[in-house]
């Protein structure tokens, strides 16, 4: 999935069988592992992958496969800027596509805000250096509900409040976006 | 998100795919909805999926991975290995034991299958004969396929298997977790049937009809 230049490339395993240490009697233990393009995964990634598995378990109907485990491995091919929200729509696209059932969709989006009020949407890297804070959405599709919200850097409730209405506008797009792949894919 | 219209009159029933919460229905799986006017009207989620889940009633293929007491424990390709008696084939009795190796396919179908319990597979049906289950013969290829594949080379009158039945004479066991035994005369046969039905999930019937021209002129 690439924005720009950022591309992820998602893996979705399961439902598979569960370790015993690690399976849950009554849901679908979800597991993401997020590869980034060098080095080891470190801490960063481990925040990150703790976010989407939340959002995931979220929309995850994990109570009609109990005892089971879901995996999601997401490698990151190329990053310039935006990377939360491209690793977010990646994973509701591998959900979508290995038929696993939800409730509803996601999607991510990046704001940054600029030193001067101005709000930009899926920054790259160089904006997302020169922004007074970079808040990142993940949104449902049903209602436009927001199911995840990340900020870095500091910026008012209104501004937020902005933010968020601009976020939901653009998602539309991403799930028409999500629509239209799915449907050339059904059409062949 | 793909809009039901009004509901129709009468009883509904639900397929694979659809959910009913409170009041509506919750589609759960992306897909193509498809809609059966007979009876009391049916509506399902036809979509694309590589991983099988265990459904009561459903025929598949199963390898049996080890022999516990008097049970087979079975890989049928879901989250968890099924079970197997020994007593649920055709005219077997504690004296007369069937001849199960670990290894052999079995083509069974499942008389338990939901999320809580762990899957069995039986050989026999509702009255006690097998009709077609049981052990699958020695030589034949197994492979996997997407189980969107498997419903369109079950639908009654599949043009696949009649355009490859006149290629070469061949037996065929499809399993509803995707996977496909096969065994021609000559093993060469028997590899070229496999790449066909490999390559019909992405090819169209143009394609398919023009690569079987090719190999049947050959």
């Amino acid at each position: 999935l690439c924005p720009g230049d950022t591309s992820v490339l998602a893996g979705l395993y399961g439902p598979a069988e569960a370790k015993v240490s690690k399976e849950l009697p009554d849901r679908a233990a979800l597991e993401v592992l997020l590869r980034p393009k060098v080095g080891l995964p470190g801490v960063l990634e481990r925040s990150r992958e703790q976010l989407l598995r939340q959002t995931c378990e979220a929309v995850v109907l994990g109570a009609l496969h109990p005892r089971t485990a879901i995996s999601l491995v997401l490698q990151v091919l190329s990053d310039a800027g935006s990377l939360l929200s491209c690793c977010l729509n990646a994973a509701c696209m591998a959900l979508l596509d290995a038929g696993l059932p939800l409730a509803a969709l996601f999607c991510g989006v990046t704001c940054a805000l600029q030193p001067d009020g101005t709000i930009l949407l899926d920054p790259t890297a160089r904006q997302e250096q020169e922004a007074r804070a970079i808040l990142t959405f993940a949104i449902s599709s049903s209602d436009r509900k927001v199911l995840t919200a990340t900020t870095k850097g500091s910026c008012s409730v209104e501004e937020m409040q902005q933010c968020l209405a601009a976020a939901q506008r653009a998602a539309s797009t991403i799930f028409q976006f999500y629509r239209d792949s799915v449907r050339r894919r059904y059409s062949k | 998100r793909l809009s039901a219209g009004t509901a129709p009159q009468g009883r509904l029933l639900c397929g694979p795919g659809l959910r009913r919460s409170g009041a509506g229905l919750l589609v759960t799986k992306c897909g193509l909805l498809r809609h059966r006017p007979g009876g009391g009207g049916a509506y399902w989620v036809d979509s694309q999926q590589k991983r099988y889940v265990p459904v009561k009633g459903d025929h598949v293929i199963g390898i049996v991975t080890a022999k516990a007491g008097d049970v087979f424990r079975l890989d049928v390709g879901g989250s968890e290995p099924a079970s197997l008696s020994y007593l649920a084939f055709e005219g077997a009795t504690k004296r007369n034991r069937p001849n199960v190796q670990v290894g052999d396919l079995i083509y069974g179908q499942f008389v338990v299958a939901n999320k809580d319990m762990e899957p069995e597979v039986v050989c026999i049906d509702s009255s006690g004969k097998s009709s077609g289950m049981g052990i699958i013969g020695q030589d034949g290829f197994l492979f996997k396929v997407s189980l969107g594949l498997i419903r369109k080379l079950l639908a009654p009158k599949c043009e696949i298997i009649q355009e490859l039945s006149q290629l070469y004479p061949f037996e065929l066991v499809l399993g509803m977790n995707g996977r496909i035994w096969v065994k021609a005369k000559t093993v060469q046969q028997t590899l070229i049937i496999v790449n066909i039905l490999e390559a019909c999930e992405y090819m169209t019937a143009e394609q398919r009809k023009q690569a079987l021209a090719k190999l049947s002129g050959n």
